[in-house]
């Protein structure tokens, strides 16, 4: 096992490993940074408000005087669990609706079809916003409006690979065999489809990260006194003008985050159509 | 400096390993070689080497290619860009890939001849439209002005080498050209290319796999096997007297002996009935009035060019594409039209192999899963039972039984193949369609293929329902033998019938048009007398599909009413209103 990860990681080129390093460094601090933060998040511990790097905040302090450090390492979780989990919601939605669409009569695949178009038509954030504001903002709502958001596009290039794989020779084998639509979907098409639509989680995942950040920058995404990335940025923004750490490492930290994801993903997806050449 | 070309000690290797190793000849100003081998010889390699191009990953690693006083490897990229195209040109098997969909015929054949400045653009135009006339394309002065979407793929292809010969070359490389075309198609593109070449006085490299195309065209032979060279001689020589082990078995392959054993005796009832089957797609009718019997244990083999709907009707039987009219029976019972109608049990004694191994295996699985999915879908094989009787399967295919943890990624075409028909195997059918199952493979995979359906045939008394484009492989492996032609039946009968000279005119043409291994055919054959003048054909008249391009149409019948069926004096029956078929006699 450690043997297949360690060939895995050789194969990739460099940038793919800075890739791997941010988001590994991003996933290990969204889920023991709690832990780490040297001071409550909450607590106002520093005398002063955007204090630069001193030794007892690595980080500075942000608008109230609290500690960035801390906050940003309990914060790192919203943003990246939050977006994990609502970008694999969104992609196992859309995945499960293009192999439902792939195999059944044309009558579903077009009002499948037809019903995301009309979801992707909606601008994002206007939906997002106006489902925050008559509802109000909740984790479990701000993972359904990404989620619900993003998975028209993962349905589409889903929907896209699968009618293709359904034309190829082998699902016709299947067919002529006389298997139930449930298997060719699941063991004929599925198989063929994970390597582009890993891709595409990626992509989506560094989407709703972004799509997250700019809600909570807007004051609608995660409520005080949790913040995430994008929140961070926000609440810190009058100290633009001083050039506080407290805006600079919230947005450093999402650009890292996203840049490594898409670092990552171009790697494995060359890789991906490398591999695909050789055969 | 008598010869016109000269390679010595050529090595072309792709990393460290050696695809191409000391190969040398010479061709005399003016003569045809051919090189010759299976796919992966190294043909194609050496015949880029002549022009010194290396593909993608591969580099020339040593020797010498003399063409003319042109020592062609020591040139540099600029002497290398003035050579190709305009002394030394090449065809190349897809004309249909080769040329640029968006842009018109005339731009792109004139294209080399204006970018060496060997003429301009009038004269060039000109110079084209003669090359056109001399390859009998129809229409030389408007056919520049078409997209090649609106051409044949026999038409490209002398289209293609009308692109070739326009700057006067004096070495043509020829890579496989006619391999994608019809056999009917291919002797026409054959002649046109033989005469235009000689019209040129050039020099020619002709690089195919067959070996009955290769002895119409060429002087001397080269056979290669895994990048060296077998056999060098000149083509009679080669053809005749083969020197070489592997020429012998190259020459045996290309020519399959009959491998079929004889049908039982006709049961009285037939294992499938066909009666009045009409298929479409939407409104495009493809399959017209087909009738046709199978017994158990009898292989029917069908026959036609492509788009004459012989993949349609085994999509018809399978139940992929239910008929608009007709009724199908499968032992005694009728068969339901759709798949959904079908029950396991009839899914399970028809099967259907596919044209394309690499693309009927799925990528995702190995080759113990691929065989084995039947096992469990129809007789509920699982563990230990499953495991032992796909490394029977595999056994009875003659693979190794280890093979079945691999992907099926790495193996090879024949391989490929022989699993595809192992999976259709582990079903235990009573009938197999193969659609073209020898096409995609080199021809002694192919001829051991065919072995070994005759063997299954044999020992598990299948039936088969055989098609192919190829009129030799149907020949060596059915005993009743249908012709399609345009979706319609015109002659159906034993194979036996067929070599009796009163056939359906198609026929006729189809079995001409097959080169025979032996020098000088392609001359005796004279070109094609042109159909006779006939009237303008009725309107709305089910009329006969062949009767554009049939040499023995009758005025005033022909174009008027629907052929009948004749049985002829071989037993077959044939679709045409000369009962005589293609034959002289009284009308």
């Amino acid at each position: 096992m450690t043997n297949a990860i360690r060939s895995w990681v050789k194969a990739l080129s460099g940038s793919g490993r800075l890739g791997l390093v941010l988001v590994v460094f991003w996933l290990l601090i969204a889920s023991i940074g709690p832990f780490l933060a040297p001071y409550d998040p909450g607590a106002f511990v520093a005398h002063d408000v955007f204090a630069g790097f001193t030794g007892a905040h690595p980080l500075g302090s942000d608008y109230l005087g609290r500690d960035v450090l801390s906050r940003l390492l309990s914060g790192a979780r919203y943003s990246v669990g939050l977006a994990l989990a609502a970008a694999l919601l969104a992609s196992l939605a859309g995945i499960t609706l293009a192999l439902l669409t792939a195999v059944s009569p044309r009558w579903l695949d077009e009002g499948i079809s037809r019903f995301m178009d009309t979801l992707i038509s909606i601008p994002s954030k206007i939906f997002s916003l106006v489902l925050v504001a008559v509802v109000g903002s909740s984790l479990p709502l701000l993972l359904l409006v990404a989620s619900i958001t993003y998975m028209p596009g993962s349905f589409r290039i889903a929907r896209s690979l699968a009618v293709n794989l359904a034309q190829m020779d082998y699902v016709q084998v299947a067919r002529c065999r006389g298997e139930g639509a449930a298997y060719i979907a699941i063991r004929e098409i599925l198989p063929n489809m994970i390597h582009p639509m890993l891709a595409d989680f990626g992509l989506r995942f560094v989407f709703i990260v972004l799509l997250l950040s700019g809600l909570s920058f807007l004051g609608l995404g995660v409520q005080p006194p949790d913040a995430d990335l994008g929140s961070l940025v926000r609440e810190n923004i009058s100290g633009l003008g001083e050039a506080a750490p407290a805006i600079l490492m919230p947005a450093i930290a999402i650009a890292t985050l996203t840049v490594g994801v898409n670092l990552l993903i171009d790697a494995l997806t060359g890789r991906g159509r490398r591999m695909a050449g050789k055969e | 400096m008598n010869n016109h070309v000269e390679v010595r000690g050529l090595c072309v290797k792709a990393g460290t390993t050696t695809i191409v190793e000391d190969v040398g000849f010479s061709i005399p100003r003016g003569e045809v070689l051919a090189l010759i081998g299976e796919s992966g010889s190294g043909k194609t390699t050496i015949a880029m080497a002549l022009m010194g191009y290396a593909r993608l990953g591969c580099r020339i690693a040593g020797g010498s290619v003399r063409v003319g006083d042109t020592d062609v490897l020591s040139l540099d990229e600029d002497g290398l860009a003035a050579l190709r195209g305009d002394r030394v040109s090449y065809i190349a098997q897809s004309a249909a890939a080769s040329f640029n969909p968006s842009r018109r015929i005339m731009d792109q054949v004139v294209e080399p001849a204006v970018n060496h400045g060997r003429l301009d653009r009038k004269a060039a135009e000109a110079k084209a439209v003669t090359l056109f006339r001399s390859l009998a394309l129809p229409n030389p002065e408007s056919i520049g002005e078409r997209y090649p979407h609106q051409l044949s793929g026999g038409q490209l292809q002398r289209l293609m080498a009308a692109m070739a010969l326009i700057t006067g070359p004096e070495l043509v490389i020829l890579d496989e050209p006619t391999t994608a075309l019809d056999v009917t198609t291919q002797i026409e593109v054959l002649r046109a290319f033989k005469q235009a070449v000689r019209d040129q006085g050039a020099t020619a490299v002709y690089v195919s796999h067959d070996l009955a195309v290769v002895a119409q065209m060429a002087d001397a032979i080269v056979v290669l096997n895994k990048g060296r060279i077998r056999e060098n001689g000149a083509a009679a020589q080669v053809l005749e007297r083969p020197a070489d082990e592997y020429t012998r078995t190259l020459m045996a392959a290309a020519r399959p002996e009959r491998a079929a054993v004889d049908a039982p005796k006709a049961t009285a009832a037939p294992l499938l009935e066909i009666k009045g089957l009409n298929a479409a797609y939407g409104t495009t009718p493809i399959l017209r009035d087909i009738n046709l019997t199978i017994a158990r244990g009898a292989t029917l083999g069908v026959i036609g060019e492509s788009g004459s709907g012989k993949s349609t009707l085994a999509r018809v039987i399978a139940g992929m594409l239910p008929p608009s009219a007709g009724s199908i029976r499968f032992d005694g019972a009728g068969l339901p039209p759709s798949l959904s109608m079908r029950s396991r049990e009839q899914f399970r004694r028809i099967q259907l192999v596919f044209q394309n191994a690499d693309t009927a295996l799925n990528p995702a699985h190995c080759v113990g899963e691929i065989i084995g999915r039947p096992l469990a879908f129809y007789h509920g094989l699982k563990g230990a039972a499953a495991t032992r009787r796909v490394a029977e399967l595999l056994d009875l295919i003659k693979l190794p039984a280890s093979l079945a943890e691999r992907p099926c990624g790495g193996l090879s075409g024949g391989q490929k193949q022989r699993i595809n028909l192992a999976r259709a195997l582990a079903a235990k059918p009573d009938l197999i369609m193969c659609d073209e199952v020898t096409s995609a493979l080199d021809t002694v995979v192919g001829a051991a293929i065919l072995d070994l359906l005759a063997d299954l045939k044999r020992e598990l008394g299948l039936a088969y329902l055989f098609i192919s484009h190829d009129i030799g492989t149907v020949r060596a492996i059915a005993d009743d033998i249908m012709v399609l032609y345009a979706g319609t039946q015109v002659e159906t009968g034993r194979r036996q019938g067929y070599h009796g000279v009163a056939r359906h005119p198609y026929t006729d043409l189809l079995i001409g048009s097959v080169p025979e291994l032996r020098p000088g055919w392609l001359e005796e054959q004279g070109d094609r007398p042109a159909p006779p003048a006939i009237g303008q054909p009725k309107d709305g008249a089910d009329l006969c599909r062949f009767l554009p391009r049939c040499s023995w149409r009758v005025g005033g019948t022909c174009e008027e009413f629907t052929p009948p069926r004749h049985r002829t004096p071989g037993g077959n029956i044939i679709l045409c209103h000369r009962p005589e078929g293609a034959s002289e006699g009284a009308s």
